[in-house]
């Protein structure tokens, strides 16, 4: 297990990617499941400052991530307000785009790119979310 | 991330060349704000040196489109789009919404 710290700021959001990136691609996962990654990280970190902490330079995230027998497992944690991904709706991604409010689309990402999405709130701990992304199977 | 405007005949080239999220998207805004507040709505959006956008950028980009188009006076065109970016935009149901062409030639010579 590797981990990093950022504050919690969108300045730092390439620098989430690139760590998570680094990650994927030594965990052996090929470049369009490494884009995955790194938007789903994006994703999960600009959700934490903006609602979580409810703006930039409040709190951290700190960043962790496990090599998986077929893959990677990514942790990312805050110390923010808790987060309950069932009070999200998902978009209406069918709908017209001018009619729909400019929200939802961070976790609808994270599901559809990543393997398994799970959120837990740990008290004064924090949320910890955790993703895993499954290398595809060749041949 | 760097945004280059280049004003042309029936209309504005706007090519962006590196990373789009959350702290770059506000710039972008700013750039197609300026374009539609000086009056024009026929804008092709370059995006074949885009190497990354979030759903941040993506909003930016209905934003200016919903702008554009409003009265039919124009529209944002999407040129050279990289596959994973495309990826993204189909993913959030935004493709329709979009005439998409190979290159900015091509989408220039279309207005």
């Amino acid at each position: 297990m590797q981990l990093e710290v950022f504050p919690a700021n969108f300045r730092n959001l390439e620098k989430i990617r690139d760590f998570f990136a680094r990650a994927a691609r030594a965990a052996g996962l090929d470049e369009d499941a490494v884009y995955d990654v790194q938007m789903a990280v994006d994703e999960a970190a600009a959700n934490i400052i903006d609602h979580a902490y409810g703006g930039e330079d409040i709190g951290v995230i700190e960043c962790s991530f496990e090599i998986i027998d077929n893959g990677i497992r990514i942790v990312l944690h805050d110390h923010g307000k808790a987060f309950d991904p069932d009070l999200i709706a998902p978009p209406d991604v069918s709908s017209d785009p001018c009619s729909r409010k400019p929200r939802g689309l961070g976790l609808y990402f994270m599901q559809k790119l990543m393997d398994n999405v799970n959120f837990t709130f740990n008290g004064d701990g924090g949320n910890i979310l955790t993703m895993e992304k499954i290398k595809e199977k060749c041949c | 991330m760097e945004i280059k405007t280049t004003p042309l005949k029936r209309c504005i080239l706007l090519e962006v060349n590196g990373r789009i999220d959350s702290s770059t998207a506000p710039q972008l805004a700013d750039v197609f704000n300026e374009t539609t507040e000086g009056g024009e709505f026929h804008i092709v959006f370059d995006m074949s040196n885009v190497e990354f956008i979030s759903s941040a950028g993506l909003w930016v980009m209905v934003t200016a489109q919903k702008k554009c188009k409003r009265f039919n006076r124009g529209e944002v065109y999407l040129a050279g789009v990289p596959k994973r970016i495309y990826e993204a935009l189909d993913l959030a149901g935004f493709i329709p919404y979009y005439k998409v062409f190979d290159s900015a030639a091509e989408a220039v010579g279309s207005f």
